[in-house]
């Protein structure tokens, strides 16, 4: 079983604590004048996204979780799991609704996410950072409005709600930003 | 008077919170490639240097410490040492003051001093002398250190996280602050007094929650020094870290007769830290470990 030594904590290692996976965030090297040292560090938990602090005496070793990112494709929804496939090797894999987590209101079939694998099962799905959605509802703006000052509510194809300038019809394709779930442009063709 | 004394020892520190850097050397007594280390500190040939009878001395040079990075550490770093023959640590303590006045150009930058165990009494309500493992725990979970249960440490290391984790950080924030007479288990290289609780004649000077020197009134005493190193080398071979050889001319100096003397280390690169408002060492440092 792999591991690490405390003197190789840095920003994004992965190391399992409690039998979780998770991603160190900082980490602080501590040591009084002449006594034990030890590294202080903020850890994020992979599978529910808490951030906690903890202490370990500098020298010990904790062992590494097994986790990387990928490319995947997202191929459709069956209902409950959602199915991924290596765009290289066709190897298709199955993520659960945990595991999707807020993504769901952004991706669409054959869209490219990044799809962090735990012990070679997904943990985490993160979606493009900008998606173009076609507007299923939204209610018609007033004519002549251009500013975008104030916006509306619109529902999009994949249910996600996010404010629009009056002027975004329903039917229209918009871009979103992912990370912010805010409108940027409207795109003319896909 | 301003000393040079070898980077490069036969010898290393035996204090088990302390790493070397070791080398090998070709050398002339036949021995043919010899183990040399990089001092961690100048002081044992310092201290030979003080018992053949040089009066006061100090240098500036290079030390080096293995696993030691971080915000405040650097791998190799400056240190400023010197030493007072006759003079106590109280008073080497004033002479560091006007030095750190003069460097920093504050010279009405105030001062306090603190005993470590009114520190730890004002600030966690504990004796460092007679609290348990167990109530250290509880007060360093108190402190916000949710995770304390989960460390299996010794009753000086406990003493050791909630001083670098809920007190240090405190220390100097209005100017100098002097933390001295530590327990006796944490004497290093100082004379212990042997009061009802008995201290380590020992200081550090904090500036802004960073350590900048460390003093002691200088252990002269070679029996109870080899005792110190053997204790030292057991600790060591009980935690499987490398036995380092014991300094014999040092100890063979001690026997000649070290004068009574206080002692102190300063080191530079946090000095200049301080003195330029810098919030990392590689701020002060030109070509820092990784890209040297």
């Amino acid at each position: 079983m792999a591991s690490y030594s405390t003197n190789e904590f840095r920003g994004g290692l992965k190391i399992m604590l409690d039998g979780d996976p998770y991603s160190i965030l900082e980490n602080e090297f501590v040591k009084p004048g002449k006594g034990q040292a030890f590294n202080r560090v903020r850890v994020r938990n992979l599978k529910t996204g808490r951030v906690v602090e903890k202490t370990f005496k500098s020298g010990e070793s904790v062992e590494a979780a097994d986790v990387h990112d990928t490319e995947m494709q997202y191929l459709y929804n069956d209902g409950e799991q959602w199915h991924f496939m290596d765009p290289e090797s066709y190897e298709q894999m199955i993520a659960d609704a945990n595991a999707v987590g807020e993504a769901t209101s952004w991706i669409k079939e054959e869209d490219i996410c990044k799809v962090t694998l735990w012990n070679g099962v997904p943990l985490s799905i993160e979606p493009p950072n900008f998606v173009v959605l076609a507007v299923t509802e939204t209610d018609p703006g007033l004519k002549g409005d251009t500013s975008g000052g104030g916006g509306k509510p619109a529902t999009l194809e994949t249910g996600a709600v996010v404010r629009v300038p009056l002027f975004v019809q329903t039917g229209e394709l918009i871009k979103v930003d992912t990370r912010t779930g805010e409108y940027v442009s409207r795109v003319k063709d896909a | 008077m301003e000393v040079e004394t070898p980077i490069l020892s036969r010898a290393a520190v035996t204090a088990p919170a302390l790493a070397s850097l070791a080398s090998r050397v070709s050398c002339a007594n036949g021995e043919g490639r010899c183990d040399i280390y990089l001092q961690t500190s100048p002081e044992f040939p310092m201290k030979r240097l003080l018992a053949a009878g040089t009066g006061p001395i100090f240098q500036i040079c290079k030390v080096f410490r293995d696993e030691e990075r971080g915000r405040l550490h650097h791998p190799e770093f400056s240190l400023l040492e010197w030493y007072r023959p006759g003079w106590d640590y109280h008073r080497l303590m004033e002479e560091v003051v006007e030095l750190v006045r003069v460097v920093l150009q504050r010279p009405a930058m105030p001062v306090e001093r603190i005993s470590y165990r009114d520190l730890f009494r004002e600030r966690l309500s504990l004796d460092p002398w007679s609290a348990t493992p167990t109530s250290l725990c509880e007060a360093a979970l108190g402190a916000g250190l949710a995770d304390a249960r989960e460390l299996d440490l010794d009753r000086d290391a406990w003493l050791d996280l909630l001083l670098a984790h809920c007190l240090e950080p405190g220390l100097g924030r209005r100017g100098m602050t002097f933390l001295y007479d530590y327990p006796p288990s944490q004497a290093a290289l100082a004379r212990i007094r042997p009061d009802p609780f008995p201290v380590a004649e020992r200081f550090e000077l904090y500036v802004e929650g960073m350590e900048l020197a460390n003093g002691f009134q200088e252990l002269t005493d070679a029996s109870e020094q080899r005792e110190r190193f053997e204790s030292d080398l057991a600790l060591r071979r009980h935690r499987g870290q490398s036995l380092t050889p014991v300094d014999e001319p040092f100890l063979a100096a001690l026997e000649a007769g070290l004068p009574t003397c206080a002692g102190v280390a300063l080191g530079l690169d946090r000095l200049l830290m301080v003195a330029t408002g810098a919030d990392h060492i590689d701020a002060v440092i030109a070509f820092p470990v990784e890209r040297a």
